[in-house]
């Protein structure tokens, strides 16, 4: 079983380029429709627990799956105790394992090699075609996801309010270089007390 | 030694406050390698892009990417990426232990909701600040950089703007916004041009 969790990750974590996102689809044919390890329902709340908590998603997933199958499938010359108690641990531990291995190998390997070729003109040339196209790659989702935050509300009770929240977030890193780390506590403090002033009134 | 704790209390904390997924992540990784000048603007740039092209979330490739030039050993690699996934293994296992209680209560918890609703609008202010913070003359170097950056920004929003329903040209337009392919397509733009 431990074996299995890591395998399955292995391939997901090897077979998914660009991340995040892109990891879900292929974990879902893995887990859900082929090893029948946790159903469609525990898949969808499994994306939700993933994408709440903070981290990478693919690992937070991969600590889930992990944990979940893990429980279920203690084998019998583990059950009872101590050691019934760390087999969950154990099989996070190797479905994460399979998660980050892939991409660590391979970017391992590209940092010892790249270093010593970056200041190659072919190479420095290709970089500088490549460059300006990386900025692009981020700032084009921004769009789509600009329409997508408010689900499944759309734009009313504070959208357009959380919108300029989203440019003077931007704003004060760009131009003032404060920490995102700031803007993240700021944003979370905001919403509990918005939600909490909120709730006051509604209660009246 | 103190480069490993320094390493350790960054990609602590870039996996701690990184809500969101990959893209939002890279603010909270340009802001600490930048400060600590672990890496260039150009290095993180060109990172950003063998992440793209290469398997794997984005958080880790940087992790382990970062690790290693910062150290110069396979253990800076370990710990930044180490690091980065802690925050996520103890907050994840709490989340799986209470797991029951949350899918009855916690989920359609108010202030739960509304604070996954403002965090995703947080995060696009760190998307928006990371893109921002590389337009740069460090990346931007002419005006065939304009170019590259313009054609590359509308080919990924490609998808939302044709709107036709037939499957070839649905086939042609997701190809052709591909992340990958365009990187490979700018590569060898950039070599035509400048090599």
């Amino acid at each position: 079983m431990l074996l299995q969790l890591f395998w399955t990750y292995l391939k997901v974590g090897t077979f998914t380029l660009g991340g995040g996102y892109a990891m879900l689809p292929l974990i879902q044919r893995e887990v859900v429709d082929y090893r029948k390890w946790i159903d469609e329902t525990e898949f969808l709340n499994m994306i939700a627990l993933a994408q709440a908590a903070p981290g990478i998603i693919a690992v937070n997933s991969a600590i889930f799956i992990g944990y979940q199958v893990g429980q279920r499938h203690v084998p019998a010359s583990w059950s009872g105790g101590w050691r019934a108690r760390l087999y969950p641990h154990l099989a996070v531990a190797a479905a994460v394992l399979g998660a980050v291995i892939p991409s660590f190998v391979i970017i391992l390997a590209i940092a010892m090699v790249f270093s010593s070729y970056s200041s190659q003109p072919a190479v420095e040339a290709v970089m500088k075609g490549v460059r300006p196209a990386v900025v692009a790659l981020i700032a084009a989702p921004l769009l789509r996801m600009a329409q997508k935050a408010n689900n499944p509300k759309p734009f009313k009770d504070g959208g357009v309010l959380l919108l300029s929240w989203s440019i003077v977030a931007a704003l004060l890193i760009w131009l003032v270089h404060v920490s995102p780390v700031y803007i993240i506590i700021a944003t979370i403090v905001l919403a509990l007390t918005a939600t909490w002033i909120g709730e006051r009134r509604h209660s009246k | 030694m103190m480069i490993y704790l320094q390493l350790f209390i960054s990609f602590f904390k870039i996996g701690l406050f990184g809500f969101g997924g990959g893209l939002a992540i890279l603010s909270l990784i340009q802001h600490e390698v930048l400060a600590y000048g672990w890496l260039t603007e150009q290095e993180f740039v060109d990172i950003v892009a063998i992440s793209q092209v290469t398997p794997g979330p984005i958080g880790v490739n940087c992790a382990t990417y970062v690790g290693y030039t910062a150290t110069g050993t396979v253990w800076g690699s370990v710990l930044a990426t180490g690091a980065l996934i802690l925050p996520s293994l103890i907050i994840m296992l709490t989340l799986c232990k209470v797991y029951v209680l949350l899918s009855t209560r916690f989920a359609d918890n108010v202030y739960f909701q509304n604070t996954l609703r403002y965090l995703r609008f947080a995060v696009l202010g760190l998307i928006a600040a990371a893109a921002l913070l590389l337009i740069t003359p460090a990346t931007f170097i002419d005006e065939w950089s304009i170019v590259l950056f313009a054609a590359v920004f509308v080919l990924t929003i490609l998808p939302q703007l044709v709107r036709s329903k037939n499957p070839v040209v649905q086939r042609v337009v997701s190809t052709l916004s591909h992340p990958i392919l365009l990187i490979a397509l700018a590569g060898v733009a950039g070599y035509v041009i400048y090599a």
